[in-house]
This record gives C-alpha cells, sequence and structure tokens, in this order.
C-alpha cells in the first residue's frame, strides 16, 4: 500500500523534473527542465536522420517491386527477419564493426535499418492493391512505367505507405531510448541513468518519450486520413476482406 | 470442434505457464560453480565448515570486469569455506550497489575507498588521505554510521585516472592532469553515466583543477579504452588496473592537486550479516585477499579483458593457482 | 597489517597480435566458449516462451470479453496501446523497485508488451470473420457460445497465428534488454562485451536464429491449423 501512495507521489516529482532543472542526485549536475532540451533535439535528430535514411531507401524499392509485382517473397522475408533482429544488438553491430565512426551515425543507421521492414511491406502491399483497372487505364493512356507509378499507383498507395511510416516512426522513437547505452544522449539518458537523474527524472522521460510517441502517431495518423482518397474510405472495408489482398496483407502484417 | 478444443488446449497451456513463471525462480540467482576441489574438502588455505551452510549468502559487485571478478572470487571462496552462496553481479553503478546492499537485495559487495569517501560521505578534495589504511579507516567509519560493515581492504589499489593516448599526450605535452588547463576546452571527455556528479570524475577535474571540457559524453564503462583507440574521445576515465594501459600504450596524466584518493577494495555488508556469518567470513576474506596485490589484480583483468576468459573461471584459476582452493 | 610477500599469477606475454585481444572475429574462440552462450540463450527462450503464453492467455481472455460486450473493445486497446508507447526500458526500471531485480519484473514488462498486438490482432481475426458464415451458423441455429468456438475463432485464427508470431519475434527483441532489469538473456552476454566483435556475432546471431526459428514454428502451427487457407494458397 505505502508503495502504491509512493508510486503516486513520485509521478508529481516527476512532473516537476520535466519543468524545473534540480540537482542531479548526488549533486553536482544540473538535470531535468531545461537541461532535457538538448536531451530533446538529439533524441528527434536521430529520429528524423533515421526515418529520412530509411523511407528515402525502402520507398523506391518497395514502390518498384509493388509495381512490377516481383519479389513479394523477398518482402515478406525482409519483414520477417527485420522484426527478428533485436534493436540492442543492431546498434551493438554497428558499435563493434565501425568503432571510428562516430556513434550518432552507428545509431542512426542501426535505428534506419530496424525502420525498412514496415516501410517496405507497407509501399509493397500499397502499389499491389491499386485497382488494376486504374494501372490498365493509366497504360493505354500510354503513360510510361515511371509516370504511372508517380501519377496512379504511389497517390493511391500513399494510405498504406503512410501507416508504414507510422508504425517505424514510433518504433524509433521507443528505441531511441537505449541509445544513451552506447553515448548518444537521447532521452532515454534519465531513464538509464536512474542514479544520476533519479526516480523523478526516470518517470518524467518516460513521460516524454510516450507523448511523443503519442504525438507522432496522432501526427501521421491525421496525415495518413488525409491523403485517403474518399472513394477509397469507402470502399476500404468492404473489399479489403474479399480480396485476395487480404490473405496477402495478413501474411505481410501491415498495420493499416 | 477440433480446433476449439486445440485452442483450449493452447489456452491451457498458456495458463499453466503462469505456474510456472509464479513457481519459477524469481531472481536471477546462479550458485556459484564449485571449483574444483577434492571430496573431502580438505587441502588448499581455505578451509572448509560445514556449520557455515546454514548462512546463505548473496555476493553482488559493480558493473566492470574488476567488479565481477572480485565478486566471483569471494563468491567461490566463501563457497569454498561452507557458506551456501548467490550471486548478483552487475548490478549498476556505486550508488545501485549501495542500495542492493541496505535493501538487502544483495549480502555483500566489494566497495572502494575512495569511491566510499568521494561517492557516500561526502569528503571534499582537500580532505582526502593519502595512505590507503587511513583511507580504509574512515570509509569503515561511514559505513558504520549506516549500519554497515567494511571488511580489512585489499593490498591492491584500482585508482580513476586520466588517460589519454601516446599521441594526445606528444601533441599536447601532457604529463599532468594541470597541463590540461587551457587545453580542455578543445578536448572531449568520455566517462561513465555518474561521472558527471563524482568528485573522483568530471566533478572533480571541474571544481579541483577548474577544467572545462569541450563536451562530456557518459558511455558505459566498459567502452572507457574502446573510446580512446577509436579516437571518438580526446580524454578517457580509466582505472590503473586495467591492462589495456599497457597494451594500448595510453598515457596516465599525473594527479598533481591530488584529487584522487586510495582506492583499496573492502567488502561491505550489513552488520547483522557479518555477526550471522561468524568469524570464518571475515578470516576467509582476508585468507582470499592476501594475494590481490596490484600485479595479481592487473594479470586477472587481462585475463578477461584481453584474453576474453569468463570472470567465473578467472576467478577459480585465481584460487587454485594462489593454493587457496585446490590440493595443489 | 598488509603483508608483503605475495605469489604471483602465472602471466601471458600479451604483447603480440592477438585475435582475441583485438577484439576481432576469432572462429578459434568462437568454437571453444561457445558454451558461455548456453545459459544466456536459454534464459533467452524461457522468458519469452513464458511472457508470450501469460500475454496470449491474457489477451484471449480480454479478446472473449470484449466479443461479448462491444463497448469495452476501445478501451481496453487504448489501455493495452498506451501500454506500448512506453519505451520498454522505462518499463523495467519503473517496476524495479516494486518487483525487485530478476525474471518477475521482467516478464511483468515483456507479458505488457505483447498484450496490444495479441489482443489487437484477435480483435481483427474477429471483424475479418464474413457476415455470412456467422449469419449461415446462425440459421443453423447455433449458440453464441457454439459460434464463438466453431465458426468465429477458426475463422479468425490466421489473424490470431500472425499476431502470434509478430509478438514472439518482438518479445525475442525486447528481451535483449531485460539484462537491465537483472533478469539475464542474450542481452547480457551481448553486454558484456560490446567491444568483441565475436561476442557481438554470437549474442546477436543467437537472438536472430532464435527469433526466426520460432517464428517458423509458429508459422508451421498455422499451417497445420488451417487446411483450407492450404488449399485457397
Amino acid at each position: 500500500m505505502s508503495t502504491t501512495l509512493a508510486f503516486l507521489g513520485d509521478f508529481g516529482d516527476a512532473f516537476d523534473y520535466i519543468f524545473h532543472s534540480r540537482e542531479s542526485q548526488a549533486g553536482g549536475a544540473r538535470v531535468g527542465g531545461s537541461e532535457l532540451l538538448p536531451l530533446l533535439w538529439t533524441h528527434l535528430k536521430v529520429t528524423g536522420a533515421a526515418m529520412g535514411i530509411a523511407i528515402a531507401i525502402a520507398l523506391p524499392i518497395g514502390l518498384a517491386l509493388g509495381h512490377t509485382g516481383r519479389g513479394a517473397f523477398a518482402t515478406i522475408s525482409v519483414s520477417n527477419v527485420g522484426r527478428a533482429v533485436p534493436s540492442i544488438a543492431l546498434i551493438a553491430f554497428f558499435v563493434a564493426f565501425f568503432p571510428r565512426t562516430p556513434e550518432f551515425w552507428n545509431v542512426t543507421v542501426a535505428l534506419a535499418l530496424l525502420a525498412i521492414p514496415p516501410i517496405l511491406t507497407n509501399a509493397f502491399v500499397g502499389v499491389r492493391q491499386v485497382s488494376r483497372d486504374a494501372v490498365d487505364a493509366a497504360r493505354g493512356m500510354g503513360m510510361s512505367g515511371t509516370q504511372i507509378v508517380r501519377s496512379v499507383e504511389l497517390p493511391l498507395a500513399l494510405p498504406l505507405i503512410f501507416g508504414g511510416i507510422k508504425t517505424s516512426t514510433v518504433n524509433v522513437i521507443a528505441t531511441a531510448t537505449i541509445a544513451p547505452l552506447v553515448g548518444v544522449l537521447t532521452l532515454g539518458d534519465p531513464i538509464i541513468s536512474g542514479t544520476v537523474h533519479g526516480r523523478a527524472g526516470q518517470i518524467g522521460a518516460s513521460i516524454v518519450v510516450a507523448l511523443l510517441a503519442v504525438l507522432a502517431e496522432l501526427a501521421l495518423s491525421a496525415v495518413q486520413r488525409a491523403v485517403t482518397p474518399t472513394g477509397v474510405k469507402l470502399e476500404k472495408g468492404a473489399s479489403a476482406r474479399a480480396s485476395r489482398l487480404g490473405t496477402l496483407k495478413r501474411r505481410i502484417q501491415t498495420v493499416p | 470442434m477440433k480446433l476449439s478444443r486445440l485452442l483450449l488446449v493452447l489456452l491451457a497451456l498458456a495458463c499453466s505457464a503462469v505456474f510456472v513463471a509464479a513457481c519459477g525462480d524469481d531472481e536471477e540467482e546462479q550458485p556459484a560453480s564449485t571449483p574444483s576441489q577434492s571430496d573431502s574438502g580438505s587441502g588448499g588455505k581455505i578451509e572448509r565448515n560445514d556449520a557455515n551452510a546454514e548462512v546463505s549468502l548473496t555476493i553482488g559487485s559493480k558493473n566492470f570486469t574488476e567488479q565481477k571478478v572480485l565478486g566471483e572470487i569471494y563468491a567461490q571462496g566463501l563457497e569454498a569455506a561452507g557458506y551456501s552462496i548467490n550471486k548478483d553481479l552487475n548490478l549498476g553503478d556505486q550508488d545501485t550497489a549501495l542500495a542492493a546492499v541496505k535493501s538487502g537485495e544483495i549480502s555483500a559487495y566489494p566497495e572502494y575507498t575512495g569511491t566510499a569517501l568521494l561517492a557516500f560521505f561526502g569528503k571534499q578534495a582537500d580532505e582526502l588521505p593519502k595512505d590507503p589504511q587511513e583511507a580504509y579507516e574512515e570509509a569503515k567509519a561511514g559505513f558504520e554510521a549506516d549500519g554497515l560493515v567494511a571488511l580489512p581492504p585489499t593490498p591492491f589499489t584500482s585508482s580513476n585516472e586520466v588517460a589519454v593516448t601516446k599521441e594526445t599526450a606528444d601533441e599536447l605535452g601532457l604529463k599532468t592532469i594541470s597541463d590540461l588547463e587551457g587545453k580542455s576546452q578543445d578536448l572531449t571527455l568520455y566517462g561513465s553515466p555518474e561521472c558527471r556528479q563524482r568528485l573522483d570524475c568530471l566533478l572533480g577535474l571541474q571544481q579541483v583543477y577548474g577544467l572545462k571540457f569541450k563536451k562530456f559524453t557518459p558511455v558505459d564503462i566498459a567502452q572507457r579504452h574502446e573510446v580512446l583507440t577509436s579516437g571518438r574521445a580526446d580524454v578517457s576515465i580509466v582505472f590503473t588496473t586495467d591492462p589495456q594501459i599497457q597494451r594500448e600504450q595510453e598515457v596516465l596524466l599525473e594527479d598533481d592537486k591530488g584529487m584522487f584518493p586510495p582506492y583499496n577494495s573492502t567488502l561491505v555488508m550489513k552488520k547483522e550479516t557479518a555477526d550471522e556469518a561468524g568469524a570464518d567470513l571475515a578470516k576467509t576474506v582476508e585468507l582470499i585477499q592476501e594475494q590481490l596485490t596490484d600485479e595479481n589484480m592487473q594479470e586477472l583483468n587481462a585475463r578477461v579483458d584481453l584474453d576474453k576468459k569468463d570472470p567465473a573461471q578467472v576467478a577459480e584459476e585465481y584460487l587454485t593457482e594462489t593454493g587457496l582452493i585446490g590440493g595443489n | 597489517m598488509i603483508e608483503l610477500v605475495f605469489a604471483q599469477l602465472q602471466r601471458r606475454d600479451r604483447s603480440g597480435g592477438d585475435c582475441v585481444a583485438d577484439n576481432g572475429i576469432c572462429p578459434d574462440w568462437i568454437a571453444d566458449n561457445f558454451d558461455r552462450y548456453l545459459d544466456p540463450f536459454w534464459q533467452h527462450v524461457y522468458l519469452t516462451l513464458v511472457s508470450v503464453a501469460i500475454g496470449f492467455a491474457i489477451a484471449f481472455a480480454l479478446a472473449l470479453l470484449a466479443h461479448r460486450r462491444r463497448w469495452l473493445a476501445p478501451p481496453i486497446t487504448q489501455v493495452t496501446g498506451i501500454l506500448y508507447t512506453l519505451p520498454s526500458v522505462a518499463v523495467f526500471f519503473l517496476l524495479l523497485p516494486l518487483t525487485g531485480r530478476g525474471n518477475t519484473t521482467a516478464i511483468i514488462a515483456l507479458v505488457a508488451y505483447s498484450l496490444l498486438i495479441l489482443f489487437r490482432n484477435f480483435m481483427a481475426g474477429f471483424d475479418n470473420v464474413p457476415d455470412e458464415s456467422k449469419d449461415a451458423g446462425r440459421g443453423m441455429g447455433l449458440s453464441y457460445r457454439q459460434l464463438l468456438w466453431q465458426v468465429e475463432l477458426p475463422l479468425a485464427l490466421p489473424e490470431i497465428m500472425a499476431g502470434l508470431r509478430i509478438a514472439v519475434t518482438t518479445t525475442v527483441g525486447l528481451t535483449a534488454l531485460v539484462f537491465l532489469a537483472g533478469a539475464g538473456g542474450l542481452g547480457e552476454a551481448l553486454f558484456a562485451d560490446i567491444n568483441f566483435r565475436s561476442n557481438v556475432l554470437v549474442a546477436g546471431g543467437l537472438a536472430v536464429l532464435l527469433a526466426v526459428v520460432l517464428d517458423l514454428l509458429i508459422l508451421a502451427l498455422q499451417w497445420a491449423l488451417t487446411p483450407w487457407m492450404r488449399a485457397r494458397a
């Protein structure tokens, strides 16, 4: 009972930590409040860079594969193996094998690799599920392959693509919390270095990271809704079940 | 029909997993590997006293190589003396370990006299004793006030030190820590996370030497040499017993203002634990520690860090090679 | 008093180049020391399987509840969703003072994480059951319980199994972090020497291997349980 009450008290302290800086647990360093801003900035930088790299790599490949229809098996495999690699193992791999690279880039590349599978998969499925009629019509009009991708398939695949980006972003935000283990000071630092920031720091930083993830999810969901053509929204419910793509989607496990 | 039955079986299996988890081991407690010794238990200097089996001790340690080796040595040595031993090594930094002893999560762990004086008892740099025995006495007094007992210290001392690569030392003409004055604002310092608030680490460098660094990056303490050799760090905080110093030809800067106290290792435990464990505990620990000299500790660290041996194995080697355990 | 005469340990000459001391990839060392990874590996397996099993049980119970009372589905999804946004590291550290170091803390956190995935896929599975099948069942006079167990759950199985696959692979990844809560696992082995390439390869490799093998096992189970999907594919 007293532990529960103490826990509730810790929350108040945690909110105080978020907004007011204070002396570290054993004294000597400043933590909390405005001291969190550099951590937040690094967290955002790492997330942004990782997502940028991931999208730059995964989107074109996913679109191309989806357009030609080849590589379904490869995409599924990448998705499965990608899920199987523990984030900490990937970060450790880069740190061990590229010790001379600045740790920021080691972490960013590791996170980018983790972010690729959902985007790749969703881009692939997104393009595959574009109605064949629309594509044939475009081909009939004389559009080249690239033009078809750009003007027909990509816009119609956007909802699913943003779904994949959403999943990846939330994952990267959460995973970036372990970056301090290798020297990249994100919002994970107060969580991991509890003896410096104190319990208030651990809880406070966790709240901030969770809020960040929720905000990202809400923002990207809004974007996802905005890019979904109304017709597709109405049709999605019925056709997803009936079409063969429903099976393919289930196999690959996209997140709508 | 068949399917729903199968699902019920899956559910039942899942529920039984709950019981497995509940009844299984809650702590990650591994019994210490029994070192090779003759069945009669005699031979070697540590004598087994079966009465000790009633006393159960959990040995903890902090989160770097030397600590893990020490933890293993104490665990295996005390087990040879007949105690029932569990291990919970690699707890974290000094604050985490101290909290673990106070909360009863572990029975004892090896702390350093200097660390205790600075991190626990708030001694200032100018109050630090230079003599290892004096440092121990002061630390012991400090622990006593908390109801803890600190056993007599080891011969070896493992001090924090400021290290740079040979190239950096030659380039900037560094011999003492004071030489960093005027140059440190262009240098990056890497240290453990708790370094920021320790007077024998970054805080001390700031207060005692008045140094400001371009950047301080906290990394896991196990990386303290890697960051120097890979060029990411200009300056790093290392321990004098580290084998990498010699191997990588790092230069230790002399502590001309006396920021670092002596750091002999002393086993810390609650008074009740010491009383319950009886006289054999102190006696066995003293026997174990006799041979923990600077050279021997360095050798043991080298076996883990350079030869990549398991700390448990290295501890066993120490105990057998010094004749504490086993026939010869 | 501290004595002055001691035995010296045997010392090796370590001045030369050495695969192991240079933190490289050393097959000999890996072969000699592979047994060091067995305990962490089995600990990893234990934590993963127990956590997913408990998560599955709880998610199943919640799904049955939400199936009966539809209005419960959104709140349950929200709560499990919130658990998911908390970084896993945070959950370990926050639980530590309450449940101490060791397996308990790890399992609680891992279960919480698998809950969202499993619950969401249970509900998706239920949603994907064609109305026609349910109507047919009702037409045949099946009760609510018979409809659930004989029609809906079998047809929801693909989604459920898919959720199980995701949950298992994700949990293997998260279990790599439980060493921060004192529960061992392959993460502990990995972090014991993060600079040593051989160590990173073996510890990391075993984790990936474990995830892939478990994934394939569940896929095989899914194949065995859904013969009608096999015919279609």
